[in-house]
């Protein structure tokens, strides 16, 4: 599966498009990372208990989509985007799309 | 107890708070800042552009998806200073630099995730910004900013022709 964030894959023609595939998750904070952050929060600098949890959370979106372009038969995924939001007090939605496409 | 030494306590405290998270702030900024620079001097080989389409004259190997994020957060003397800033409005330095630091990070995290996988440039670079909401009792406190930059990794052919 190739993913890509351009919308052509060089060396490769589209032979069959598949439409929009997106893949989503939420959410919500563990409470012991919530007191560490705490703390952060006063002294200042990176909140690494979050960045790993989102990075998580976003590979996940991505890997939903991924299965979602599978069952279409696509091989690849082009123009892909991210979009992070927060929706509720400690919680966050992260959402990953694109377009899947069949290529040579 | 004595009402000038408990006067003393309740504003002594906050007051400790705000020195300690002058100081500790400070340092982690400068740090932060120090690594920045550094990482960027010695990533300086690997572009990341935001080019939408990549040049036909490139003559690419592979493609892949490449990301980085952080979550980053200003310390408690910041955000009081901040506050006071907002009663007369203005540029907020301090918010500024914190975005500036958090970005620069996004991307050589980016960078860093593209030369671990063996590609050479990354291009249709693209950044988001998405403020994490905290739990606070005042409904204002900022737990932190995430920055995410994703693009796409090439791996370039050593003699294009």
């Amino acid at each position: 599966m190739i993913i890509s964030t351009t919308e052509n894959i060089p060396g490769h023609n589209v032979k069959k498009f598949f439409g929009v595939v997106s893949g989503s998750t939420v959410r919500a904070k563990h409470i012991g990372r919530d007191i560490m952050a705490g703390l952060k929060n006063l002294i200042g600098g990176e909140l690494k208990g979050y960045t790993e949890l989102l990075q998580e959370s976003r590979d996940d979106a991505l890997a939903r989509m991924v299965q979602e372009a599978e069952s279409l038969g696509a091989n690849a995924v082009v123009n892909v985007r991210f979009s992070t939001s927060s929706i509720a007090q400690g919680a966050a939605e992260l959402f990953a799309y694109g377009t899947a496409v069949q290529v040579d | 107890m004595d009402p000038a030494l408990e006067a003393l306590i309740q504003l002594g405290a906050p007051l400790a708070l705000l020195a300690l998270a002058f100081f500790t702030g400070r340092r982690a900024e400068r740090r932060h800042y120090q690594s920045i620079r550094a990482r960027e001097r010695e990533l300086c080989m690997l572009p990341a552009v935001t080019f939408r389409q990549i040049p036909s004259s490139w003559g690419v190997d592979g493609v892949g998806l490449v990301t980085g994020s952080v979550v980053i957060s200003v310390d408690h003397f910041k955000r009081f200073l901040a506050g006071l800033r907002t009663l007369v409005g203005g540029r907020i330095k301090s918010y500024e630099t914190l975005l500036d630091r958090a970005r620069r990070e996004a991307v050589l995290r980016c960078k860093e995730q593209a030369r671990a996988r063996g590609y050479h440039a990354v291009v249709n670079l693209r950044l988001e910004t998405t403020r994490i909401a905290g739990k606070s009792r005042k409904g204002n406190a900022t737990a932190g900013v995430e920055v995410l930059a994703f693009g796409t990794g090439l791996e370039l052919r050593r003699d294009p022709r």
